[in-house]
């Protein structure tokens, strides 16, 4: 028998691939059911107001239509969605109903769903439902809405409706008689993850076995199972959750949305499949929204520029509800800010301010690339006022290996304390500067060559993962001698099934071939927690490890009875049972004893890939147009599964962070009105774009938080790349004194920066 | 976003395109569709019946003659990127169609539906304006010319009747030695411009410029000419001096619009740069490089 | 009221009934089976519908599914069998050249298409054209890579000279 060949730390191509390849992959509207009818949701046109009356007689009465359901149809009381990540009691006021009820709270809040025998047709209905609203003020930027003059939630005095406090050591104490301090706000504005798939559900109702049937779940089956269960008043085995192939996530999908409770519900009614698919205007509006993140930030520093503490004040727009993920940014942000650097004081609040915009949840490095922007703009700013530049600045303030495992700031209410688990932030940092070219391009910082202004800028960030509590893996043994794996993490197109199968093929010392890998859907593993902060490879890659132990210690006591030597004798090798004594028994010959096991992963601490990332910029001072010269990204995830695939998701994170950073925009007017409607107003990178992007994924330092070693990668091309593109641009316009404050960096915003900076 | 209900002919002669369009108000000309079916599929149209042009002989065919471009409305933009006489024959518009949407877009949009759509940051508008084109139309009162600055109305409208179909679009003959530049700003590539000019003029015997045509797209509600720049230029060399006084005219010359990507401000600062600098090269006064 | 439509997909003739609002890319979906072309947005700017009409890609949310009578559509599952992944589609695998896949039927026609006609196609020519196809999950890097390598395969081969 061939010795196995490890596959972990292998370029694999993808098992994925040759299907998807070839069109046919299996994505939500690929499913059809027989007797299927097609959902659409009528959607308010007004941001606040007061339902009065939803008149759907016409659109009943076309032909074609099956059922139009308003809140007053639902089930009373209408359920809210509840909240996932670090629930509290007190925040169930500002849960989100699952249907308008009485009041609408956003441009796109869904007031009814209609039922009908094609999607045009449903189309067709939306248009018949009169809905009368009674308008309200709308509150849709922060200075209205922080005033409280309009409140979203009646019974409440604030739109301010929750708050987190982060400290570590006493900020305060330490900017008393600091050398120097200094105070700025900034802003990243509002955009999101928009995946190439819109959302979909497709619901069918088993009335004779009591059985709820949901395709495309995605990111967190598991729990959303759990909670549908609940609002359907089903028990949680009689709803499962099937997930298909998914069209990116990004962090975006998987919320529990009105939707997933409002197709399953129409199906069970109508005893018929009802098939909903997004399309791209709605998912614009609907789709979780993110970012959009003020804060006011404080730093004080001695002599030598050494920061000795950071306080701050920021302000999450979080739209109308608090969601299932809502927190997670707030949070994000009244942590992160520190980042791989020695903050030894430091103290931030971070409030929630609803407004009546779509509900925000988590986008890629969710709070963590506003959290770099306002430390990483301010940190250039420090530099200068110090006359360091901004690599001297950094080095001596990055936290050195010695100093880790290091803590973050410690939240309140709900904490959840982490810590920086291991790192060599400079020896990263170096590399990055040395890739660039940094001292040699030098002399083009700030200066002018061929009619535009060139920028340099670096940054260093870290990127949390692993999150727990757990996660499982199932391993069986088939008859045919296949090893089938099934995991409780999802498949969102970050190549789930090949990094699985590559997990459990070496710990079974088999050949890729001889592993079939099953993920996400709900009857697959008895508990699952999904793939999202980055923690599938280390969850459901740790809990493959322990799977494959157990297992391959039960082949062992089956091998030893066939081969009828004692427990001691006998080894595993390479897919065989070998004894001592020269005889040996192959898999396929134990796959009748019905061997599994099923292995769960606790995990409480986060890993933290790192990494520097530096930009080299070339701005039309005239136009206002950026041109990406260079960008070197280096981070470290620990352990590398597959170079291949984690490559993808680095090149693609730091792309989606330059979309962030200078061309995408969820712009709202004063109104409430979402102000683009279509791809061709929110924009996404091009091929064109971005051609000159310089990615490297090393493993130089393991986490040693579990055994596998890797630390969660994927988010961090993304974190770092608003401060950068920011800071490059106030180098490049350094002869004007332009200083960006806000994101994103359009032509419009450098020009009116360069216009505004030489009025003054 | 699944589009409304309608009617569909496609008529196999001019004459029985023009007969549904009359007798139905409601009905609208689809040739490439790559603007209109946008429309339909956010329903900001309704229309009651759709006119596909795609049986109807002799409407896509680029003619070169001695009196210049005569080019069939369905035309697609594939064609005249392709099309290696238009290198000589027209190379202001071969080199402005590069710029429309993306390849599929183009292997299907046509030169009548981006006229007829008058978007007023569409490439094809802003060119036929700025080229003195006359666009031939068919109706039911006959055959008329429409000098192309009096097709556009305001944005997505044209002062075409209900029963008008474009066959054709002339351009004036492209003298050999004639200067040109085009320049637009787009947010990345293939979007719609910002802003977007275009400039030609014909040096005379002693290198003046005469002649000079100086159009402005993604701007103004219609496309325009900038006639105070093109008098400023008129019986002049072209120089440093006259490129920084065009730069001011320019911008004082337009009322922008104010849209999402970009502020009235900055549309009127771009219009000054863009005139400035499509200038300088159509002179061959511009540096190596970007 | 519903119109006959006939037109060739994947080299099988095929008849329709479809009403004049059904997209070519819905009709091919839904009416047809083939659910490898994949809808992202239907107004034409993703590329993510693109199919090849009459050897020409095209937007299929923006074709009329009448406006295909009488011509030979080709999508993502014409472009392949099912024994071995074509040049191209070994190529988008070498490279990485796709993670969650959606977008990944229009870059295999709209690339197809392309180096059918342009196997020379330089890479700015190359990424001007893929420019047209949006994707969220690569940061293109790989799809450019992947189609740079695939022109090899659509070059015509030299002959064997005979020695």
């Amino acid at each position: 028998m061939t010795a196995h060949k490890p596959l972990v730390g292998q370029p694999v191509e993808r098992v994925e691939d040759p299907r998807l390849l070839r069109g046919k992959g299996r994505y939500t509207d690929d499913i059809h059911r027989e007797g299927m009818l097609h959902a659409a949701i009528l959607r308010s046109a007004v941001a606040h107001g007061r339902i009065l009356e939803i008149d759907a007689t016409e659109a009943r009465a076309l032909p074609g239509v099956h059922s139009v359901l308003t809140a007053d149809d639902l089930n009373s009381p209408v359920p809210c969605i509840p909240i996932r990540l670090f629930p509290n009691p007190k925040m169930d006021p500002f849960r989100q109903p699952v249907i308008a009820t009485g009041k609408v709270r956003y441009v796109g809040e869904a007031l009814a769903i209609v039922v009908a025998d094609s999607a045009a047709i449903a189309e067709d209905a939306l248009e018949l439902i009169s809905a009368e609203i009674e308008p309200l003020n709308a509150v849709a930027d922060m200075e209205t809405h922080s005033a409280d003059k309009t409140l979203l939630f009646d019974g409440q005095d604030s739109n301010h409706v929750w708050k987190y406090d982060a400290t570590l050591g006493e900020a305060d104490k330490a900017f008393d008689g600091a050398h120097y301090t200094r105070r700025e706000r900034f802003y990243v504005h509002r955009h999101t993850g928009i995946t190439m798939e819109t959302r979909g559900v497709v619901s069918e109702w088993d009335p004779v076995a009591g059985k709820m049937t949901c395709w495309g779940a995605a990111k967190v089956p598991y729990q959303n199972r759990k909670m549908l269960a609940e609002m359907l008043g089903l028990p949680e085995a009689s709803v499962e959750l099937v997930e298909g192939d998914t069209g990116g996530s990004f962090g975006v999908r998987g919320e529990f949305f009105p939707e997933d409770y409002l197709v399953p519900y129409a199906a069970r009614l109508l005893n018929r499949p009802v098939k909903w698919i997004e399309d791209r205007r709605e998912h614009l509006l609907a789709v979780s929204h993110a970012r959009d993140v003020a804060c006011d930030i404080e730093i004080a520093c001695d002599a030598d520029g050494r920061v000795l503490a950071i306080r701050a004040n920021a302000v999450v727009d979080i739209g109308a509800y608090i969601r299932t993920a809502t927190t997670i940014t707030p949070r994000n942000v009244a942590t992160c800010i520190p980042g791989p650097y020695r903050v030894p004081n430091f103290s931030s609040t971070v409030s929630l301010l609803v407004s009546n915009k779509s509900p925000t949840g988590t986008y890629r490095g969710p709070g963590r690339f506003e959290a770099d922007f306002f430390r990483e703009r301010m940190f250039d700013l420090v530099a200068a006022d110090f006359g360091m530049d901004q690599v001297q600045f950094r080095r001596r303030n990055l936290l050195t290996e010695e100093e880790l495992p290091h803590p973050l700031p410690s939240v309140s209410p709900d904490p959840h304390d982490s810590e920086l688990d291991s790192g060599a932030y400079e020896e990263v940092l170096d590399r990055c500067l040395k890739k660039i070219g940094w001292e040699e391009k030098q002399s083009v910082q700030g200066q002018r060559i061929d009619g535009r202004y060139h920028g340099l800028a670096v940054g260093c960030f870290v990127e949390g993962g692993g999150a727990g509590p757990s996660e499982n893996c199932r391993m069986v043994l088939e008859k045919d001698g296949m090893v089938s794996v099934y995991v409780g993490s999802s498949a969102v197109g970050q190549g789930l099934q090949t990094i699985m199968s590559q997990i459990a093929a070496d710990a079974m010392e088999l050949p890729l071939d001889r592993i079939r890998l099953f993920h996400g859907s709900t009857s697959f593993v008895k508990q699952g927690f999904g793939s999202f902060h980055s923690r599938s490879t280390v969850m459901g890659g740790n809990a493959t490890l322990i799977a494959a132990k157990e297992l391959k210690a039960q082949i062992l006591g089956a091998g030893a009875k066939i081969l009828q030597v004692s427990g001691e004798d006998v080894r595993y090798e390479n897919g065989a049972v070998i004894s001592n004594s020269g005889g040996s028994v192959g898999l396929d010959a134990l796959g009748e004893n019905g061997l599994s096991y099923e292995a769960t992963f606790k995990n409480s601490k986060h890993t933290y890939s790192y990494g520097t990332h530096a930009v080299h910029v070339a701005v039309d001072s005239e136009t206002g147009e950026l041109e990406l010269i260079d960008y070197v990204a280096i981070e470290d995830a620990g352990r590398i599964i597959n170079p291949l695939t984690l490559h993808g998701q680095a090149v693609g994170s730091i792309v989606q962070g330059l979309g962030g950073a200078l061309l995408e925009h969820l712009i709202y007017d004063s109104e409430g009105q979402l102000l683009v409607g279509t791809l061709a107003d929110y924009l996404v990178p091009l091929a064109t774009d971005f051609p000159n992007i310089r990615s490297e994924s090393i493993a130089l330092r393991r986490s040693p938080n579990h055994p596998l070693g890797a630390k969660g990668a994927g988010e961090g091309g993304t974190i770092p790349v608003g401060a950068l593109i920011a800071n490059s641009v106030a180098a490049a316009l350094a002869d004007f004194k332009v200083q960006p404050f806000d994101l994103p960096l359009s032509p419009d915003r450098i020009w009116r920066l360069i216009e505004n900076a030489s009025d003054t | 976003m699944k589009l409304p209900n309608f009617d569909y002919r496609a008529p196999a002669s001019l004459d029985e395109a023009v007969g549904l369009l009359a007798a139905n108000n409601d009905a609208r000309i689809i040739s490439g569709g790559q603007s209109l079916v946008p429309m339909l599929a956010f329903r900001l149209a309704y229309p009651s019946m759709l006119v596909d042009l795609r049986n109807i002989a002799n409407l896509e065919r680029i003619q070169i003659t001695d009196d210049g471009l005569r080019v069939g409305a369905r035309v697609r933009w594939c064609q005249i990127e392709c099309d290696a006489r238009l290198s000589d024959s027209h190379p202001l518009f071969q080199y402005m169609i590069s710029h429309v949407a993306h390849y599929q877009i183009r292997n299907r949009g046509t030169v009548g539906g981006s006229l007829a759509h008058a978007d007023p940051a569409a490439e094809m508008p802003g060119l036929a304006v700025v080229c003195d084109c006359n666009i031939i139309v068919v109706g039911s009162d006959g055959t008329r010319n429409i000098a192309a600055g009096d097709l556009f109305a305001g944005p997505l409208n044209t002062t075409l009747e209900q029963s008008e179909v474009i066959t054709e679009v002339h351009f004036p003959a492209w003298p050999a030695q004639r200067r040109w530049a085009f320049i637009e700003i787009a947010r990345r590539k293939g979007d719609f411009a910002m802003a977007g000019v275009a400039i030609y003029y014909d040096p005379d015997a002693h290198g003046k410029a005469s002649n000079a045509h100086v159009g402005v797209i993604g701007v103004t509600a219609t496309p325009q000419r900038l006639n105070e720049v093109e008098a400023a230029i008129n019986g002049r060399t072209i120089s440093e001096e006259l490129i920084a006084e065009v730069k001011a005219i320019a911008s004082g010359t337009v009322e922008p619009m104010s849209d999402i990507h970009a502020g009235a401000d900055y549309r009127k600062s771009l219009v000054g740069t863009l005139s400035a600098r499509a200038m300088r090269r159509a002179a061959g006064l511009e540096r190596e490089a970007p | 009221m519903k119109f006959a439509v006939q037109f060739e997909l994947n080299g099988d003739a095929v008849e329709v009934n479809v009403e004049p609002r059904m997209t070519l890319g819905d009709c091919i979906r839904h009416e047809l089976g083939k659910t490898g072309t994949h809808i992202a947005c239907e107004h034409g700017v993703c590329g993510a519908c693109t199919v090849i009409v009459d050897n020409e890609a095209v937007r299929s949310c923006l074709t009329l599914a009448v406006q295909a009578q009488g011509s030979k559509v080709v999508t993502v599952e014409g472009l392949s069998d099912d024994d071995e992944l074509t040049p191209l589609q070994k190529a988008f695998r070498k490279h990485h050249a796709l993670q969650c896949g959606f977008c990944t039927p229009g870059m295999i026609t709209t690339a197809h298409a392309l180096l059918s006609a342009e196997p020379d196609a330089n890479e700015e020519r190359v990424r001007d054209v893929m420019s047209g196809n949006i994707c969220r999950c690569t940061g293109y890097l790989s799809i450019i890579a992947a189609v740079m390598e695939a022109r090899a395969a659509y070059r015509p081969q030299e002959e064997v000279s005979a020695e």
